[in-house]
């Protein structure tokens, strides 16, 4: 099969990628002085900053639904069992023996089974956890029912324990940057949109027909 | 950091006191009793913002000065009264329903029977029995003692709330004993019909000339009522300042027929029904901020909205009166009646121990009394309040080897009508029976040998307090921890001062004491806590120890 450098992230999806990465840290340093971890910014600030950026985080998670839904690229985070083992196995052992990863990106697949299983439980369970824990503590006092309500320290005990998986998801993410290949190679394409992709003689043909500015070369 | 700025003063005068070592010894000595000669209006009459007499040439339809009735000569107050009353003929029967008349107040919740002719507080502790000192703010004439006619409405002070000139005052309606005699010298005489001609709604020199001295001299009782507020800078009170609203009293205090709103008895501690009835210009009698402010006072930002959905439970005053006592004079806070009656000479002796901040001396030590803490500009403390206020009366037998909370009140955070109020806490040791376990009425004013005031001993003047008064008493008085709680209402500060949302929502913060629901910033679950920093920990020994492993194997494999 032919490898080509191929467009796969499109400008939408990496003003996605960059935008919510600057809000989740933003969320993240905010959401954690709330907690009061530490000072730097006061309490108020902090909160108007979160509600700001959470309420943009929610805008941008909208567009990024309907866009996935109407492009199709939803596929790309379904579940797989097929080449999962060889992934596994090498973070857990070849690469310590410098075997090079297993998985070549596909033009359907951006994804490694490993990557994909692990971006759809954050899709599934943990931004939503921390979205509709995060709304219930927004609109507090339209369901406190004149009383401080016990179930506040629920929902911050849910909002607050997805924050902190969440951070270990991004901890994780970014010392994956450095494995298979170079950190450079890993950003790159997040960048610029490009990257080697194996591609079908089937989907070569369709771009050179019908988006031959996807094509690098 | 509130509290600091109080011992500044303390660090002065211990110095001083290093220079002067008989200054440290026993302060200044002042022989004599001299409580309440310094009561009073302080500069001059403030003109403030009323109801009517914002201009009186346009909004009264009589000049007091030129009514023939109050020409004079009078020779007395109720001489003035029966003048005054001769018009206002249904002022009278108004009056003498008055709280300020009858010192008495039946709680409507409750039920207890309250007021001054009745309670017993932690500061003099009663004025029934000592009318002839008391009595000297009484908005009446002559209550001399518990026996007052209140259906005499010549007795009626109109004077002591309605004049304009500053010169009008009151004493004592008795002499006491002799060690009291300063307090009735050097006064001049009053010019009765110069003050009957002067009378407008009353400014603040009229409730403060009383109010601001409660306890025994000025701010030692509320904290937030002091004589800074007869002519406040905008810093200490934005309604009251000549540079903010100029506000009388009775601009919140509202009310008609001679009853006003805004007693500390029965409070409204979250006012929701001036929602209910918003029609523009709709009058409503209460004295809540709400009342003017409504109940979404703040802007609509997103910060004013997160600000309008604490109002339900926290009260204005919590974050509008950052400091209780400020403006440079400061409040009572502890007082020991135990060491009262030391003598000099045969005397009864006063000591200043603390310069406040407005450069004055205050009494730590008076024989009359016992020894005193003060203090000012210090953070209030915070409860969760419904707007009932228990009284422990005469009648209520306690627990001695616990404090006594002289008044007490419920409220909690699953209560939908308590929201957290500010407080300043007034802690007194006093007497009490010790075999009743009931507080105890002390004769503390009159010219006979047994008036503690004068005479000095504990034994005669309860004794002699309680018998006048008619309660049963064992006849051995021990000492007993006290508390009493004033809400705080006054001396509310410029928004740009109201409290930083730090100051409660942070661990050792405002609110630290006050449990039983959660508080974003102050609380959090240790479990929750220890989980995340341990997924954090372990997720970043994870991946460091899988890095590591990978550069120490790719290294040797070279």
């Amino acid at each position: 099969m032919p490898v080509r450098t191929v467009r796969i992230f499109n400008g939408f999806e990496r003003f996605w990628h960059w935008s919510q990465a600057l809000l989740i840290l933003i969320l993240a340093f905010t959401g954690f002085r709330i907690h009061g971890y530490y000072g730097g910014i006061s309490f108020d600030r902090a909160v108007s900053v979160h509600t700001i950026a959470a309420i943009g985080l929610i805008v941008l998670w909208i567009f990024a639904i309907f866009w996935h839904l109407t492009t199709g690229t939803w596929r790309h985070y379904l579940p797989t069992t097929q080449g999962l083992w060889p992934v596994v196995r090498f973070y857990a052992w070849d690469i310590f023996r410098g075997k090079p990863h297993p998985y070549r990106k596909h033009f359907w697949r951006k994804h490694n089974p490993l990557q994909a299983a692990s971006y759809l439980g954050l899709k599934l369970v943990l931004f939503p956890l921390i979205w509709f824990s995060g709304l219930a503590y927004l609109t507090y006092n339209f369901w406190q029912q004149g009383i401080s309500h016990p179930a506040l320290s629920w929902v911050a005990t849910v909002h607050v324990a997805t924050a902190f998986a969440i951070l270990a998801f991004l901890i994780i993410h970014l010392y994956l940057l450095t494995t298979g290949g170079s950190f450079r190679h890993h950003v790159a394409p997040m960048l610029t949109g490009y990257d080697e992709v194996e591609l079908t003689d089937v989907e070569l043909a369709y771009l050179k027909q019908d988006e031959p500015h996807r094509l690098k070369d | 950091m509130l509290q600091q700025s109080s011992s500044p003063n303390w660090l002065l005068f211990i110095l001083l006191g290093l220079l002067h070592p008989p200054l440290l010894a026993q302060g200044q000595v002042e022989l004599g009793i001299d409580e309440y000669s310094d009561i009073g209006l302080k500069g001059p009459v403030d003109n403030p913002v009323t109801a009517l007499d914002a201009d009186q040439t346009k909004t009264s339809t009589t000049d007091h000065a030129k009514l023939k009735e109050l020409q004079g000569p009078f020779a007395s107050g109720p001489e003035v009264t029966r003048a005054c009353l001769s018009c206002h003929n249904q002022a009278g029967d108004q009056f003498i329903t008055n709280k300020h008349w009858t010192w008495r107040y039946r709680h409507p919740v409750t039920g207890q029977q309250l007021g001054k002719d009745y309670l017993i507080n932690n500061f003099c502790t009663n004025a029934r029995g000592n009318e002839g000192m008391c009595a000297q703010c009484h908005a009446g004439f002559n209550r001399t003692g518990p026996d007052y006619d209140l259906s005499n409405q010549e007795n009626i002070d109109c004077l002591v709330c309605h004049e304009s000139t500053g010169t009008y005052y009151k004493l004592p309606p008795t002499r006491g004993n002799k060690a009291c005699a300063i307090l009735f010298e050097g006064k001049p005489p009053i010019d009765w019909a110069k003050v009957a001609q002067s009378v407008r709604l009353p400014s603040r020199a009229n409730c403060g000339s009383c109010h601001f001295y409660g306890g025994g001299g000025d701010n030692v009782k509320h904290g937030d009522l002091s004589s800074v507020l007869f002519h406040p800078p905008r810093s200490v009170d934005v309604h009251m300042s000549e540079e903010g609203e100029n506000f009388a009293c009775i601009i919140c205090h509202v009310g008609e027929g001679h009853q006003w709103a805004g007693s500390r008895y029965q409070m409204i501690a979250k006012d929701e029904r001036e929602q209910a009835l918003p029609k523009p210009g709709m009058e409503r009698e209460t004295a809540t901020c709400e009342s003017c402010h409504g109940d979404r006072p703040h802007p609509a930002s997103l910060r004013g909205l997160k600000l309008n959905d604490h109002i339900d439970r926290i009260a204005c005053e919590t974050c509008h009166i950052p400091a209780i006592a400020r403006g440079g004079v400061a409040t009572k806070v502890d007082w020991d009646w135990r060491t009262a009656g030391r003598l000099k000479n045969g005397e009864g002796y006063r000591e200043e121990g603390y310069i406040q901040g407005n450069g004055e001396a205050r009494h730590t030590y008076k024989s009359i009394k016992g020894s005193f803490q003060y203090d000012e500009n210090f953070p209030p403390v915070y409860r969760w309040f419904d707007g009932t206020m228990y009284y422990t009366t005469i009648d209520t037998v306690f627990d001695p080897t616990k404090p006594v909370e002289i008044n007490f009140f419920q409220g909690s955070p699953q209560d939908p009508n308590s929201r957290i109020w500010p407080f300043k806490r007034m802690h007194t040791v006093q007497p009490y029976d010790k075999g009743n376990n009931t507080l105890v009425y002390m004769h503390l004013w009159g010219a006979d040998d047994a008036a503690f005031w004068g005479n000095y001993d504990f034994a005669k003047a309860i004794a002699y307090g309680m018998e006048e008064l008619g309660v049963p008493y064992s006849g051995e008085y021990g000492f007993i921890d006290t508390y009493s709680w004033w809400p705080q209402n006054h001396m509310v500060a410029p928004k740009e001062q109201a409290l930083r949302c730090g100051e409660c929502h942070s661990k050792s913060g405002r609110l630290a004491e006050l449990k039983g629901f959660y508080l974003p910033g102050r609380d959090r679950l240790p479990w929750l806590d220890g989980f995340g920093l341990f997924l954090i920990g372990g997720t970043l020994v994870g991946v460091g120890a899988h890095g590591l492993l990978r550069l120490f194997l790719h290294r040797r494999k070279r």
